[in-house]
């Protein structure tokens, strides 16, 4: 491990950490959502993330265009989100085994269909020139994707946050999330709510997974490889919590590199081992209400 | 529930097939048959927790895996018998289960799964990346038949089926015991209303954590089994996607009654292996049984059949 205590270390750990706590807070804050109005553990949310990314795949291999796959990737995954939640979710509400189960079987399925159309080939997404590269600061090199990738995720956490906290959507959803019931009784539309929120859902885990097409790639098992990390922010973060959402995801990719960097045999005991210990302490997550 | 004239002659009927058939079988199906009352065993430990006290753990491979570790380290490395494998296995994923349990019963309903989620993602994790001990991906290979100390070693596949088929009948035997007994009722009691049972001077939540720990130990001793028979362990006897398989196989069966559990994990063994027989596309008819099995049959198939057979009684 050459190198471990020098400063260059430290930063570029540091760095790495942030911006993929920044793809996971994409890929989580939906999930969060969902799950703080829901109550839905949705298994499919990592089959999102890996169709947005091979959706985007056949949109940049037609049209050479990233940014016009990244919105075709979003708005087909969206359209699936809501397809799956008309047809079989909505029915669901409060059965936690029904729909650990049933969001499974799509993960499933969503896993052998893309097997059929895409292949067992890893792919990588081909990034605009714009975007590869790197800057140099004295003698560190940060490329230039990772750190549009935390710009992104700044980006859509402004305008969630903005969205839910100053808007009368966001307090039809905020009402949602509190207490369906009661919101369903002042007269908020609690079915299209929700549809809107698990389309969102679905669209930022697509838009996570064309982002994460470019530098960790589009690959069969890509599913069920992100989905834990995905878990853990929403568990450590608190259901429903956009902030818990956002210091989950930086916990989780700080300490996923460190992990793998300092302690490679126990990189996954240090992601999962804090978290435990969080829950212990507070069940319901750093920022969740019960 | 009483046990009627009808369970008591299918229970044999199965029973004798169970024991008589299998000299006449092929390998193949005595190779479903073996996994089926492997797996059964997994699935009517989780049905402790799922059916009779209305816990989904989203985890529950992770006592299963531990119990299969076990045997995986120490035969291959320590080179140790049966016997002391069993019990090592055993006690180990009741004491990881007694941790657990502290955490997860803190919470209830969608909070308990995420809870034995993470917690069995740690399980997960430490085989995947712990190569020095677990040898990681790979997992570790040429696990040998069990050493029992006795002249007869259970070393091809029929004498194995008939020795997996006596730890089956124990971990039936066992835990029909406990779902029986006074305490299994209280189990049931605290799945339809914790409140009652508290206000009726049930300590609850002694009562869940001895359920979650005789959960977890049922697991790892089926584990044990289960590392013998499939000669190597590894982390994908502990991933998510078997915690979850696990839960499939008892809602199929039918939750509350080991019955049901076991009956699930015989579909489901079957459905797996023998679809992948045929098509390739077996992980999209699996999907389809998770979804169809929640459409259409939200009790289980045991269930079903008693929602018909009340149908069918005059009330």
């Amino acid at each position: 491990m050459p190198g471990v205590l020098t400063a260059d270390f430290w930063i570029i750990q540091v760095f790495n950490g942030i911006s993929y706590g920044a793809l996971l807070f994409l890929l989580a804050g939906g999930l969060s959502l969902i799950f703080g109005m829901m109550r839905i553990v949705n298994m499919t949310h990592g089959s999102y993330y890996l169709l947005g990314g091979y959706v985007a795949l056949s949109v940049i291999w037609r049209t050479q265009q990233f940014w016009l796959a990244l919105i075709v990737g979003a708005l087909a995954i969206a359209l699936v989100g809501i397809a799956e939640w008309n047809a079989f979710l909505k029915r669901l509400s409060g059965q936690e085994l029904g729909q650990v189960l049933t969001t499974m079987g799509f993960a499933l399925i969503f896993q052998d269909l893309a097997l059929v159309i895409w292949g067992g080939d890893p792919y990588t997404i081909p990034i605009p020139p714009a975007l590869s590269g790197s800057w140099q600061v004295g003698t560190l090199y940060f490329p230039v994707y990772r750190v549009f990738i935390v710009g992104v995720a700044a980006f859509i956490g402004l305008v969630l946050y903005l969205v839910v906290e100053r808007t009368r959507l966001g307090a039809k959803i905020r009402a949602t999330v509190d207490d369906p019931e009661m919101a369903r009784g002042v007269g908020i539309n609690v079915y299209r709510i929700s549809m809107g929120v698990f389309a969102l859902g679905a669209v930022l885990a697509a838009l996570s997974g064309v982002v994460a097409g470019g530098f960790v790639g589009v690959y069969p098992g890509g599913d069920f490889e992100i989905l834990p990390y995905a878990f853990v922010v929403v568990i450590v973060g608190g259901m429903g919590s956009l902030k818990g959402a956002l210091i989950g995801s930086l916990m989780v990719g700080l300490l996923d590199n460190f992990g793998k960097a300092l302690f490679p045999e126990l990189s996954y005991f240090t992601l999962f081992a804090p978290m435990a210990a969080i829950l212990a302490v507070r069940p319901t997550g750093l920022f969740g209400r019960a | 529930m009483a046990v009627g004239r009808g369970q008591v002659v299918a229970l044999a009927v199965g029973g004798a097939v169970l024991v008589a058939a299998p000299p006449a079988l092929s390998s193949f199906v005595l190779t479903l048959l073996t996994q089926a009352i492997l797996f059964s065993i997994l699935a009517m430990s989780l049905d402790v927790l799922l059916g009779y006290l209305g816990l989904s753990s989203l985890g529950h491979a992770a006592y299963w895996g531990i119990g299969a570790y076990s045997v995986g380290i120490l035969t291959t490395r320590y080179d140790q018998g049966f016997w002391l494998t069993l019990v090592v296995g055993v006690l180990l994923s009741a004491a990881v289960a007694a941790v657990f349990g502290l955490l997860a019963l803190r919470a209830t309903s969608v909070y308990f799964l995420m809870i034995t989620l993470a917690l069995g993602m740690v399980v997960w994790g430490l085989a995947l990346r712990w190569v020095s001990l677990t040898q990681g991906d790979n997992g570790i290979s040429s696990v040998p038949k069990p050493r029992l100390g006795l002249p007869w070693t259970p070393a091809d596949g029929l004498s194995y089926y008939y020795f997996a088929l006596a730890g089956f009948l124990l971990a039936w035997a066992a835990l029909a015991l406990v779902v029986r007994s006074p305490f299994g009722k209280t189990l049931v009691g605290i799945r339809e209303s914790e409140t009652r049972m508290r206000t009726l001077g049930y300590h609850v939540w002694l009562h869940k954590y001895v359920g979650f720990v005789i959960a977890g130990a049922a697991a790892g001793f089926g584990g044990v089994l289960w590392a013998y028979y499939n000669g190597i362990v590894s982390p994908s006897d502990l991933e998510l996607a078997t915690s979850v398989e696990a839960l499939l196989m008892v809602a199929l069966g039918g939750r509350g009654t080991l019955v049901g559990a076991v009956l699930g994990a015989g579909i489901i063994v079957a459905l797996k292996n023998l679809v992948s027989v045929y098509t390739h596309r077996w992980l999209l008819i699996l999907g389809a049984v998770y979804i169809g099995t929640i459409v259409y049959a939200p009790e289980g198939i045991v269930g079903t059949i008693r929602q018909w057979r009340a149908k069918g009684e005059p009330s």
